[in-house]
């Protein structure tokens, strides 16, 4: 079943135009699982066979996104020349596929794939991202044995996390998040050897699952309300604004419509997948991975999937908005979201592992997505999304060539002085840190941030968010001033010399790098293309964007505050290279408080005292019952039987068998009996022959006389 | 009592006497004399008949008779050849000594 | 019945219980002899002359004579030790004692429905002849077989084994 549908009045096509991309949209998805699927039944010899699959299959799939991303701004650009006539519109541009996987009666099980402006523009990131990345592990992976495996379990995290973009059917999206979180565990474990991998890939595997328990009861709770397990089905679906009436009707207690707490379900799981407050705590352990794998899945594309989840069903968490201007699931969604920015902020700033202080860092930009998402809605999350992505990426990668540059050093207190030892990688990484840290004008991450930052701004229900979110900004200038500072600036302090990066690890830098800086011309306030390409609106370039109401006061602040945390930063940190043994600048000012931050505000040590000693208290009673109770009684019922079997074999024995053969030395000697009849003499056998013909004659007569 | 049941009776009794000297006597001869002696009292009885019952003129119960003779002849001559065998092997014509043949 | 028949039927009666109780052999088949002869006396009572004369010819010329044979060659004129009854035998005499009674009970039983006397038949050898040649010519040419097969078989079987018996 094929719909088009929503573009604007004037275009309603004439009978359903059935366009290729939306019939071939599974390949996106597809090919990069087959490849994977081909990677793994190769030899381990066959590197460069595996290395040319994973990235063609990508590749392939990057143009295909491409083409379905040029697809859907041409659709744009007709309805939006068509939005003259209809000037107040938003119809953004929707095509859905759907097969019906399974029938049970009269309901249905379907899966299906959905492509529009949102699934577009995530799709082009995550190829386009995930291909440079690849190309980028070639070389960073290239002293590794296990290099074809590598490659299979990234292909398949790329098909799978694909699929979790194109999905229509939340049935088809949660196997495919599923599969995300099988490859991430996958690939965070790949040194298997290596115990502390080992645990932090169980450890991420467990925490997101407790997160998926809540989507999936948000799942089921939703399919048994609205029917159906599509997203939009001409009118049908499950966002459609049908069930979401339907939804809204329906009370669920503590003051919540049902469509308020499948949201808070679904944004359960997505908290686990995304990072946030009190989830979090597999993200920085998950670094343990190689750093190809961080940058992918744990910067760029998985933790994002929470946060395109909510952009996904952002019709759901925004039905029914109550007198204060929002509704509860997104309230929550923008607290947990400030609150994990700035918690996340905080601990990164005394950690002392390169790549720990960037995981921290992610989490408090997941957060930043969060809150963008709640209080601005899908465009301005998505948009922050897409530029830390970019940024994100370098960074990571950045990091994974210092790492690889200080032959596997990752503590910075023991690297200093790179930046001219690695000319390039210094570059790049430095742009990626400006973006991150929202310098402003030249970096994409000044304006997704600005973004958000207005939305917190104009928020009706608190502005406790906006002054969280700033001071978040802040602490982030702060930390990675201290990061680069410590890694790039001052003396050398390790034991090796280092060395740049060979060009299959750079390229991929600097074009990351570039896409840091350009993207931020899509989202200005003069010219929001973004955001008009998300919401299906039109858009021109016009200065007088730039004319809103505070909003030029608003990007004065944010220049003020990112400049406050730089300078606070090379205050501290700039030109000092302490040795490692040294206490921390900013702890000899505070000391107590930096031993909080660098404990990590002490979540783990809560989580390990109550839940998983809770756990292995369960795990002990368990043992108890399964060996003396369940053990017992099957020990109980196998004596039994073994008691019933003696018994039967004595049965047997003596009974059954006695009597057999009892019957048997009767029979034989009957037969012995009988036999004396033959004893071989004539006349025996004549006299037996004559007493019988007497016997028949008498009988003969006696009948006849009657 | 006629004349028939009185030739009948003699009969009978002849056959037993066959009978009781067949099944009581040691050698193997005098059993194929009382056999002799069975056989014809069976033959007394068919002439008896004959010459008492019905249609004697169709000769039945003579010819009857005189086949009975000619093979009774027959069978004492290969039966005591085979009792001569039977000695030459067994050097003894007692059957109570012959009962190899046994269960 | 008349006086003839009652003398021929005890002399026949006494020759053949003296065949079955004698303890020489030799006078047991002479004893047969007599009740042989006594058949055939009889016979010629009951106006078969025929098979009167059969009789003494067949029976006391061949079988009898067969029977002093073979007890002659079997050293059967020695009384062996043990007796000359076999074991058992009171058995076989109760058994012969009760076929005797099983047979005469069936005569007497039977005695109203026997047929009547009748007149005596002439029976001329021409008769008799032609009936072996008509009416019994095909038992007649059997008997013939077997009395011919019985030839053989008498001599296979009575032949020394060295002289190639099979």
């Amino acid at each position: 079943m094929l719909m088009q549908e929503g573009a604007s009045v004037a275009f309603q096509p004439v009978g359903a135009y059935v366009s290729p991309i939306i019939l071939q949209l599974w390949l996106i998805p597809a090919l990069p699982v087959l490849a994977s699927g081909i990677i793994a039944l190769l030899k381990q010899a066959k590197r460069k066979t595996a290395a040319s699959l994973a990235i063609g299959s990508l590749s392939i799939s990057l143009l295909l996104s491409v083409a379905a991303f040029i697809h859907v701004i041409s659709a744009w650009s007709i309805g939006w020349a068509a939005e003259t006539i209809h000037p107040h519109g938003a119809y953004p541009h929707r095509e859905v596929f759907i097969i019906t996987w399974i029938q049970f009666g009269a309901t249905n099980v379907d899966l299906g794939w959905i492509l529009d402006p949102l699934s577009a523009v995530m799709l082009v990131m995550v190829s386009f991202v995930g291909s440079l990345i690849f190309i980028y592990s070639i070389g960073y992976m290239e002293h590794d044995e296990n290099y074809t495996r590598f490659f299979c379990f990234m292909s398949l995290f790329a098909g799978s996390m694909l699929g979790v973009v194109i999905a229509n059917s939340v049935l088809l999206l949660f196997m495919c998040w599923e599969l995300v979180g099988l490859t991430s565990y996958l690939l965070i474990g790949y040194w298997y050897q290596k115990p502390t991998a080992a645990a932090a890939a169980k450890k991420a595997f467990l925490t997101t699952r407790v997160g998926d328990v809540f989507f999936l009861l948000g799942m089921v709770w939703l399919y048994s309300q609205t029917g159906t397990l599509l997203f939009y089905k001409g009118g049908a679906g499950a966002l459609e604004p049908a069930a979401l009436s339907g939804l809204l009707a329906q009370h669920a207690g503590l003051g919540l419509t049902a469509a308020g707490a499948i949201g808070l379900l679904i944004f359960a799981g997505a908290a686990g997948k995304s990072g946030q407050f009190p989830l979090h705590v597999w993200l920085p352990d998950a670094m343990e991975g190689p750093t190809p794998v961080s940058a992918l899945i744990h910067a760029a594309t998985m933790v994002a999937a929470g946060v395109y989840l909510i952009a996904r069903v952002y019709p759901l968490m925004a039905a029914g908005p109550c007198a204060c201007g929002s509704t509860t699931a997104l309230i929550v969604v923008t607290w947990v979201g400030a609150f994990t920015a700035v918690f996340a902020a905080l601990i990164a700033v005394a950690q002392n592992d390169i790549k720990r202080i960037l995981a921290y860092s992610t989490i408090s930009q997941l957060g930043y997505m969060m809150a963008g998402l709640g209080m601005g809605g899908t465009a301005v999350g998505m948009f922050h999304l897409i530029t830390h992505a970019f940024f994100k990426a370098l960074l990571f990668l950045g990091a994974g060539s210092v790492i690889h540059g200080c032959c596997e050093e990752q503590d910075i207190r023991r690297m200093g002085g790179l930046w001219s030892k690695m000319p390039w990688t210094f570059g790049t990484y430095a742009i990626g840190m400006l973006a991150l840290c929202g310098f402003p004008l030249l970096f994409s991450g000044f304006w997704s941030k600005d973004g958000i930052l207005e939305a917190a701004q104009h928020w009706t229900v608190a502005r406790t968010p906006f002054y969280m979110l700033v001071f978040g900004a802040l602490l982030t200038a702060f930390y990675m001033t201290r990061q680069v500072a410590f890694v790039f600036f001052g003396a050398r302090r390790g034991n090796e010399p280092a060395h740049e990066s060979p060009r299959v690890m750079t390229a991929p830098l600097a074009i990351l790098a570039f896409f840091a800086m350009a993207l931020g011309l899509i989202g200005t306030p003069a010219w929001p293309w973004f955001r008009a390409f998300l919401d299906g609106r039109a858009v021109g370039f016009d200065w007088h964007g730039f004319m809103e109401p505070g909003l030029l006061a608003l990007m004065a602040t944010s220049m003020v505050v990112v400049f406050i945390g730089l300078s606070l930063g090379l205050w501290l940190y700039g030109g000092k290279s302490p040795a490692p043994e040294e206490p921390d600048a900013l702890e000899r000012l505070a000391p107590m408080p930096w031993g909080w931050l660098r404990d990590r505000l002490y979540v783990d040590e809560l989580y390990g005292a109550t839940v998983i000693a809770f756990y292995g208290w369960w795990a002990r009673v368990a043992d108890w019952l399964d060996r003396c109770a369940w053990g017992g009684a099957v020990t109980g019922v196998a004596w039994a039987f073994r008691g019933w079997a003696r018994f039967n074999r004595f049965l047997d024995t003596n009974w059954v068998d006695g009597a057999f053969d009892k019957s048997c030395e009767e029979l034989a000697s009957g037969g012995g009996l009988l036999s004396r009849v033959q004893n071989g003499r004539v006349q025996t056998y004549l006299r037996i022959l004559a007493a019988a013909v007497v016997g028949l004659v008498a009988i003969l007569i006696w009948s006849s006389r009657a | 009592m006629t004349p028939l049941t009185s030739y009948l009776l003699v009969a009978a009794l002849l056959f037993s006497i066959g009978l009781a000297g067949a099944l009581t006597r040691r050698n193997a001869i005098l059993v194929l004399i009382g056999i002799e002696l069975m056989l014809n009292a069976a033959n007394l009885n068919l002439i008896a008949f004959w010459r008492y019952g019905p249609h004697p003129e169709a000769l039945t119960g003579m010819m009857f008779a005189i086949f009975s003779i000619a093979v009774a002849a027959a069978e004492a001559a290969v039966g005591l050849g085979l009792v001569i065998q039977i000695h030459r092997h067994a050097h003894t014509t007692d059957l109570d000594r012959m009962n190899r043949m046994r269960g | 019945m008349s006086f003839v028949f009652y003398v021929l039927a005890a002399l026949t009666l006494a020759g053949a219980l003296a065949a079955v109780t004698l303890k020489n052999t030799v006078h047991c088949a002479l004893a047969l002899t007599v009740a042989f002869a006594g058949l055939a006396l009889l016979y010629l009572d009951l106006d078969a002359q025929f098979a009167g004369f059969a009789q003494i010819l067949v029976y006391i010329g061949a079988v009898a004579i067969l029977i002093v044979f073979a007890i002659l060659l079997t050293k059967g004129s020695e009384t062996p030790k043990e007796g000359v009854y076999s074991k058992n035998s009171f058995a076989g005499l109760v058994i012969a004692a009760g076929v005797f009674a099983v047979l005469g009970w069936a005569v007497i039983e039977s005695a109203k429905v026997l047929p009547n006397e009748t007149a005596a038949p002439s029976v001329t050898v021409l008769q008799i002849g032609n009936a072996l040649m008509g009416r019994y010519v095909l038992p007649l040419e059997i008997v013939a077989l077997l009395l011919t097969a019985a030839l053989i078989g008498a001599v296979i079987v009575a032949m020394h084994e060295k002289g190639g018996a099979r």
